[in-house]
């Protein structure tokens, strides 16, 4: 009685068309043979595919500059940004001879990401100052184990035949930048 | 006994104290910036033109002011001084144009180095310093020079502050090392490129404003902000054997000199506590160091806060705050 929702069990004597409940039934089935003839709420994942965004923030991408050479430098600036703290990595120095693999003279000789921690809000992507990481519209895979949701270079570099475009979430700021020549590591 | 106000905050310090060091007693947002001058070396300052500063009165004896804006660091105060740091548009304005012309040349790798999250020259930029640049011209560019086994020299980065000269003359025994050529092409060098080597050669990487002369041991190891400083000491017959330790996880990966909160040295170390002890068990640990918030590095940091440091902190801040709005009723 305190909450005002106790409700009063009245034993009412049901009448014959309620006793053998067959209008109810009816009325049941006529409900569902209703639906079967409707558009249906779902699709028939991974033939058809709902539209999504243009800039839709997926699976990650460590892009590779126009000769194919990685433009992370391992300067941790993502890692930083990240809320979810999911991304790891370690530097190391380029050697002679690897110009052509690594822009820069320090490179990601790992780098991580926990892709069950990750909340894809873009942050890393914002942070990067040399625009190695960008957001795919690549759906992450599901899997079986924890551990194969760590994504690491194997996983997060593009292939150097295989590029992947980004154009989409390349903001106007960001094309400005690229823009400025005479910035080394642009030219 | 010297009477200054500086920014509307009065201060009594000892004669041919310097204009820089009277602010720092007051402490807080007054003190102007240096990246040259250090407190712990002598003869340093008058360089980098950043603490530049306004005087609008001379003396109590002679009011007028001074034509020109003064390096604090080497201007000694006058009783009845009256300076103009923060308070004077014409200094910020003038100290941003000390800042581009300390990023002409500056190259734009802060990604790449080591100093990042730690550097003076980043700070300051940051504070007084404009977004873009508007020299257009080619960088100066320097090799690389392995200074000794342990430090790099990367003479691009430099601002020549000769900080790191002075720790030769005035800390170890022979000098090695010095700033060869003049005016653009001058360049921190040793002669024939002979190793720096002897006991306190590696605080030139402490009092480096920038990343030009970094740790040959840590380098490329990790960025700083993902390391845990810690305070630590250990018994050192060359040195006091105080020193900051940089570790992650049960690795130790940088052993460094404790800074002020003006990022000096006040008790260099040597080099034995520097480069040869990189291992927990050497060391007695204290303790978290503490690090300004505003770094970041103290994200993920956690120390004890000082209750009575704080208290200091908040005061200091609310006589600030007072000498603020002074200079506006003496001048309607």
């Amino acid at each position: 009685m305190l909450t005002n929702r106790s409700k009063l069990v009245v034993n009412k004597k049901m009448t014959f068309a309620e006793k053998i409940y067959l209008p109810a039934l009816l009325s049941g089935v006529a409900i569902t043979i209703r639906h079967l003839f409707r558009k249906g709420a779902t699709v028939r994942y991974p033939e058809t595919k709902r539209p999504i965004a243009e800039i839709w923030r997926g699976q990650h991408v460590l892009k590779r500059d126009d000769k194919g050479a990685e433009r992370c430098t391992a300067c941790g600036l993502c890692a930083v940004a990240c809320p979810a703290e999911a991304i790891t990595m370690t530097a190391a120095e380029r050697k002679k001879g690897e110009e052509n693999l690594y822009r820069e003279e320090k490179y990601a000789a790992k780098y991580e990401i926990n892709m069950l921690r990750c909340i894809f809000c873009g942050l890393c992507e914002e942070a990067c100052p040399k625009e190695a990481i960008f957001l795919t519209d690549r759906i992450v895979s599901t899997d079986y184990g924890r551990g194969e949701f760590i994504y690491g270079k194997d996983k997060l570099v593009e292939k150097v035949d295989e590029r992947i475009d980004v154009t989409k979430r390349q903001t106007q700021n960001v094309l400005e930048f690229k823009q400025q020549k005479r910035l080394s590591h642009n030219k | 006994m010297a009477k200054v106000t500086i920014d509307g905050i009065e201060v009594e310090v000892a004669d041919g104290t310097t204009i820089l060091n009277a602010a720092r007693q007051i402490g807080g947002e007054v003190v102007p910036p240096a990246m040259c001058y250090y407190s712990s070396l002598k003869d340093t300052g008058g360089k980098c033109r950043v603490c530049l500063v306004k005087v609008t009165q001379g003396s109590a004896k002679d009011p007028r002011p001074m034509p020109k804006l003064v390096a604090s660091c080497r201007t000694p105060v006058m009783d009845g001084m009256v300076v103009q740091n923060i308070t004077s548009p014409e200094v910020l304005e003038a100290r941003k144009g000390v800042v581009e012309f300390l990023l002409l040349n500056h190259p734009l790798d802060c990604p790449v180095c080591d100093q990042a999250g730690e550097c003076d020259l980043q700070n300051l930029s940051y504070e007084h310093g404009v977004g873009k640049t508007r020299y257009e011209e080619d960088r100066r560019t320097f090799e690389k020079i392995d200074i000794g086994d342990k430090i790099k020299l990367h003479m691009t980065r430099c601002i020549l502050c000769y900080r790191c000269t002075f720790v030769a003359d005035q800390l170890t025994q022979e000098r090695v090392h010095g700033v060869l050529n003049r005016g653009d092409a001058s360049e921190i060098s040793t002669y024939i490129e002979k190793a720096v080597d002897n006991d306190f050669s590696g605080n030139m990487i402490d009092v480096c404003p920038v990343g030009a002369l970094t740790d040959k041991t840590f380098r490329f190891k990790s960025r700083v902000w993902f390391t845990k400083p810690l305070d630590a000491h250990r018994d050192c017959d060359k040195c006091c054997g105080k020193v900051v330790l940089w570790t992650k996880g049960d690795d130790v990966l940088r052993v460094s000199a404790r800074k002020d909160q003006y990022n000096e040295v006040k008790e260099y170390i040597c080099n034995e506590c520097r480069y040869d002890h990189k291992d927990m068990k050497d060391w007695t640990i204290e303790g978290p160091r503490h690090i300004d918030r505003h770094s970041v590095i103290s994200q993920n940091h956690y120390e004890k806060i000082d209750m009575q440091k704080l208290k200091l902190d908040i005061d200091r801040q609310l006589t600030f705050q007072k000498g603020k709005q002074l200079p506006e009723t003496t001048n309607p």
